[in-house]
């Protein structure tokens, strides 16, 4: 029996094959963009536990200097006679073809067997690690990175990303240091040791470190992800709960045949819900493959984003698990069934001889409005508590996922009292009609316009928060890139030459000197800067104490950035303890946007003084900008210098530039799915209307206006709509931008951006989102025009 | 006999008063007898129908098909009732949009599972569908719809079939041809027929006549 049932409400569906083919678009898009996200977020997480592994030792804990320093040879052989089992590690940069690449050091013999590097490395390589020359371990692409050490290179598939291994003399001869990094500790020590203080009192035990580490760093970012991840799954899902509980709604006269024909309301619904399963799963297997190559399409662009804001490594390829496809059909099991529940239940109690209303069914949603007014004052009060009295990036979440709802629940009472607004402007009946008609669409097609409000205010939002980041990005990188000329020199023994060269051809020569170190437990760049007037005129300060840069040049304090500040909770005139066991004062903060790591900055003097082995070789020159191009040439010339380690400030700030874009590649493209989706929610809506709107269109067709006329006034309405709906999402989005910048990115990133505002911008949005509700509404509009007058004629004989 | 409703009341709720619209009706129809219900508009004729085809509940009395009494049945009883042994014929025809007249035709005998005895060109060549097998609901005319929904009842061989006033939305001659039709089929198939009407001239040709009125059956 089962069979012909099926066939029955199958035939649906083969009759409307748009209708079928928009649940279908709806549900696949809303799926291949929350799957393509967690594909992303996917692989992401596992690079960061591949590298975390590999990097925190396994779960074991480690041996460090409290000040950051190195620990000398000494100590560690005074612990191991002591009975404590460690085993050295050499930590450092090494610089690639595209940054910079991890190195890490360890000893084959003594390293604990637990850890994730004694894992990847196989005993039987030994033998060629150790000792002078001895070879370097990493995978495939890591090893294509370091083309000066090829000779020395192993690739070995599986190995982290970005990280290199071998042993702690290579390692140590790489980056030029003595001594270890840190240690590791085997799990179980002799029990009758010597206490750690007695040993190396300036060693101290860090627990072991996990992938939550650069987890916790990188979820603000993945959360973004998720959310707009989520946001068009909604969008999507307003597609599918229009179409699902239209078709139910139209299907009512056969759903009474068949109770009327012995058919239970039971098996009905099992029946429904059998083919909304399939229908998930048809979609779901369309929206996870289109998710796969959105994700793949979509990953390079993250892991540079990741590379830029976080410095943390993500595979370029994807490598996705059975459970992410799972996932995926699930997921869009799952929306069928939120988007089909109501319809079923109302199938589940629905009287044998209920009637098809279907226009009940629409107006039922107008009755809804005065509840969605209230479930908006709810969500918006709900997301101010938890803003108010919560903390964090959750929270800011929260405020943001809150007020999105509130404003779409909020929308149809918006547009219904624009419309009613416009309604008493109107002259001549066909106007009146037009507006009283409108009014009358709007709980049809309000779930469709909610969708494409949030598409608008997000790219509203975020459009302003990328833009406002551009525009502070851009005239900071004016601000901090002061040298209008910037050289690496290749060799440190040519600095006095160098110097003597530019003397009289440049107004001066500012030494750019750098050493990597771990400053208050995270990695950090300590810069030394000259004591010349350029400074105080052109750096960026947040917060200062009076005369700074004379303070800095007088060595009485150090100046850092706003992430190191943010993160550690430091103010001015604060310690600020840095390695080698020495303190210096807080006496300035300045804004570093887009750099992952901590910054120090302080006098060359003291720079040179606490850590003799900085790398010299980097240096800013002022210079006319007449002068520029000559100088360059004959620098190449003189110190037969590459042209990559002649830099002006142009092409660092392009370069800096295109990183940004690159970065933001990813929003950009979320933001225009999400746009294209609302776009199909609303073309759906309009053509599953089309077909009721017939018993209200007839009779003004009879009183004489046009099918023609009837055509364009549908399109017009569209457009009214839309530019209703925008007129309503700018506030929305421009709220929205401020929530990003003011609270998600001080959560997220650790710095705070001042809002611009781009009015251009908003003129092309709202162009756009005309231009997808007119195309959206040709097709509706154009059937409607040429349809036959005996369809609008039947309307008033009782044959329907 | 086959079926036989006993002292059956039903009323529905009105703006000052429950208004009852059967007050005690009984009835009793033999195999292969059929009988014309006729009765002003609003009388009650379909809401005696829908009680006797399980579609809606009583508020007393009994209905006895086979000796079962349907008032007692539950949904799932009623169900396989209606499947296969009770058809119903109604005014507005009550196709399936999306399905054409072939599979129309055929659907109830294969919910019945009587599909395969079915002489589907026979059936159709004696409801003058032969040639529009192939269409939809949509494209037939009111007259041709009718001949389908009689040709989807008589099809699952029921032993009952009720037919809500199967002429009312058509013309006088067509209306007369799928009376004619309906009668036939039914004669020729055996089964029992109930058939609501206000016409007097098409209630003459059944074997027996009853009138409801002010919610009692009279003869």
């Amino acid at each position: 029996m089962i069979g012909p049932v099926f066939t029955a409400l199958l035939s649906h569906w083969r009759r409307r094959p748009f209708q079928l083919a928009t649940l279908l678009l709806g549900l696949s898009l809303a799926t291949a963009l929350w799957s393509g996200v967690q594909a992303i977020n996917a692989e992401a997480r596992k690079s960061y536990a591949e590298a975390a592994g590999i990097l925190g030792g396994g779960g074991l804990s480690e041996l460090v200097r409290t000040d950051g320093g190195m620990i000398p040879v000494k100590t560690y052989t005074t612990l191991r006679r002591a009975g404590w089992l460690a085993s050295p590690l050499v930590d450092g940069w090494l610089s690639a073809d595209g940054g910079r690449v991890r190195i890490l050091g360890m000893d084959p013999f003594t390293i604990p067997q637990d850890t994730s590097i004694a894992a990847s490395v196989e005993p039987s390589l030994y033998p060629e690690l150790v000792g002078k020359n001895g070879v370097l371990l990493a995978n495939p692409a890591t090893a294509a990175r370091l083309p000066d050490l090829e000779d020395r290179l192993r690739a070995i598939d599986g190995l982290a990303p970005n990280i290199v291994l071998a042993d702690i003399t290579t390692a140590q001869e790489l980056l030029g240091v003595e001594g270890f990094s840190r240690m590791f500790l085997a799990p179980v020590q002799p029990l009758l040791r010597p206490d750690l203080a007695s040993l190396a009192p300036e060693l101290a035990i860090r627990p072991p470190s996990t992938a939550n580490d650069l987890g916790r760093l990188t979820d603000s970012f993945h959360l973004n992800l998720t959310a707009f991840g989520l946001l068009s799954f909604a969008v999507g899902l307003a597609i599918v709960h229009g179409s699902v509980g239209l078709a139910f709604e139209q299907r009512r006269p056969v759903l009474r045949t068949l109770r009327a024909l012995g058919v239970s309301a039971r098996r009905i619904v099992l029946c429904l819900i059998f083919e909304l399963l399939t229908l998930a799963l048809v979609a779901g297997a369309l929206g996870i493959i289109v998710g796969y190559v959105m994700a793949a399409a979509l990953l390079p662009d993250v892991a540079a984003t990741l590379r830029g804001l976080y410095g943390a490594t993500v595979n370029d390829a994807l490598t996705l698990s059975p459970l992410w496809w799972l996932g995926g059909v699930g997921i869009a099991c799952v929306g069928t069934a939120l988007a089909a529940t109501n319809g079923l239940w109302r199938i589940a109690r629905m009287p044998p001889l209920s009637p098809a209303r279907p226009r009940a069914w629409i107006m039922a949603s107008g009755r809804a409005m005065r509840w969605q007014a209230a479930g908006a004052a709810i969500c918006l009060a709900a997301a101010i508590c938890v803003a108010t009295f919560g903390g964090g990036l959750a929270s800011g979440f929260v405020l943001v996922g809150g007020f999105l709802a509130a404003a779409a629940l909020l929308l149809p009472m918006v547009l219904s009292s624009l419309i009613a607004v416009a309604a008493r402007w109107s002259w001549g009946p066909v106007g009146q009609w037009f507006w009283a008609d409108t009014r009358q669409q709007l709980p049809g097609l309000s779930l469709a316009l909610m969708a494409l409000l949030l598409a608008l205010a997000a790219n509203v939002g975020v459009g302003t928060m990328v833009a406002s980041f551009r525009a502070t990005f851009s005239g900071w990188l004016d601000q901090r890139l002061v040298s209008d000329l910037y050289v690496s020199l290749e060799d440190e023994a040519d600095i006095p030459a160098f110097m003597a060269f530019l003397e009289g051809k440049s107004e001066a020569v500012l030494p750019i000197w750098h050493v990597d170190a771990e400053v208050m437990g995270a990695p950090a760049e300590i810069y030394g800067v000259a004591d010349h007037p350029v400074y105080a005129a052109n750096w960026p300060l947040l917060s200062a104490l009076p005369d700074t840069w004379d303070r800095i040049a007088g060595g009485s304090g150090a100046l850092v950035n706003e992430q190191l500040a943010r993160r550690e909770g430091l103010s001015v005139e604060d310690g600020l303890p840095l390695p080698g066991g020495w303190t210096t004062t807080v006496i300035g903060i300045y804004s570093d946007y887009g750099n992952p790591l901590g910054q120090v900055v302080l006098s060359l003097g003291d720079l040179a003084r606490h850590y003799p082995d900085v790398d010299r070789s980097n240096f800013g020159i002022l210079v006319p900008e007449q002068g520029k191009e000559a100088l360059t040439a004959a620098l190449t010339e003189e110190f037969e210098l590459p042209e990559s380690s002649v830099t002006d400030q142009g092409a660092v700030k392009e370069f800096s530039l295109s990183i940004f874009e690159r970065t933001f590649a990813v929003t950009g493209a979320l933001n225009v799915l999400t746009l294209a989706v609302a776009g199909i929610a609303i073309l759906t809506s309009l053509l599953t209307l089309a077909s009721m709107r017939l018993p209200q269109l007839a009779p003004v067709w009879a009183l004489g206006l046009t099918r023609t006329t009837l055509g364009r006034l549908e399109f017009i309405r569209a457009l009214v709509l839309a530019a209703l709906t925008f007129t309503f999402a700018l506030p929305v989005g421009l709220v929205l931008a401020w929530m990003l910048l003011a609270i998600i990115n001080v959560e997220a990133f650790g710095w705070r951006l001042p809002m611009h505002f781009f009015p251009l911008d908003w003129v092309r949005l709202g162009a756009l989102s005309l231009g997808a509700a007119g195309l959206a509404c040709i097709w509706p509009a154009y059937k409607l025009a040429k349809r036959p007058p005996a369809d609008l004629a039947r309307v008033f004989s009782h044959e329907r | 006999m086959l079926l036989h409703v006993h002292g059956l009341k039903k009323g529905f709720p009105g703006s000052e008063r429950k208004i009852t619209v059967l007050d005690g009706v009984s009835l009793s129809l033999d195999s292969g007898e059929v009988v014309a219900l006729t009765g002003e508009s609003g009388s009650g004729k379909s809401t005696l129908l829908h009680i006797i085809a399980g579609l809606e509940p009583a508020d007393d009395g009994s209905v006895l098909f086979d000796g079962e009494d349907i008032c007692l049945m539950d949904d799932g009883g009623r169900a396989a009732l209606r499947r296969h042994a009770i058809s119903i014929v109604f005014q507005q025809f009550n196709l399936i949009p999306s399905l054409n007249v072939r599979q129309n035709l055929v659907f109830h005998a294969r919910l019945a599972g009587r599909a395969a005895s079915l002489d589907l060109p026979a059936l159709a060549t004696s409801l003058g569908l032969a040639d529009h097998l192939e269409k939809f609901p949509e494209d037939l005319s009111g007259g041709e719809q009718q001949r389908v929904a009689i040709g989807r009842a008589v099809a699952s061989e029921p032993r009952l079939v009720l037919a809500d006033e199967p002429t009312g939305n058509l013309d006088e001659d067509t209306g007369q041809a799928v009376y004619d039709l309906l009668l036939a089929l039914a004669r020729r198939t055996g089964a029992a027929l109930l058939i609501a009407t206000h016409s007097m001239r098409l209630a003459g040709a059944a074997d027996r006549r009853v009138h409801l009125s002010h919610g009692k059956l009279t003869k």
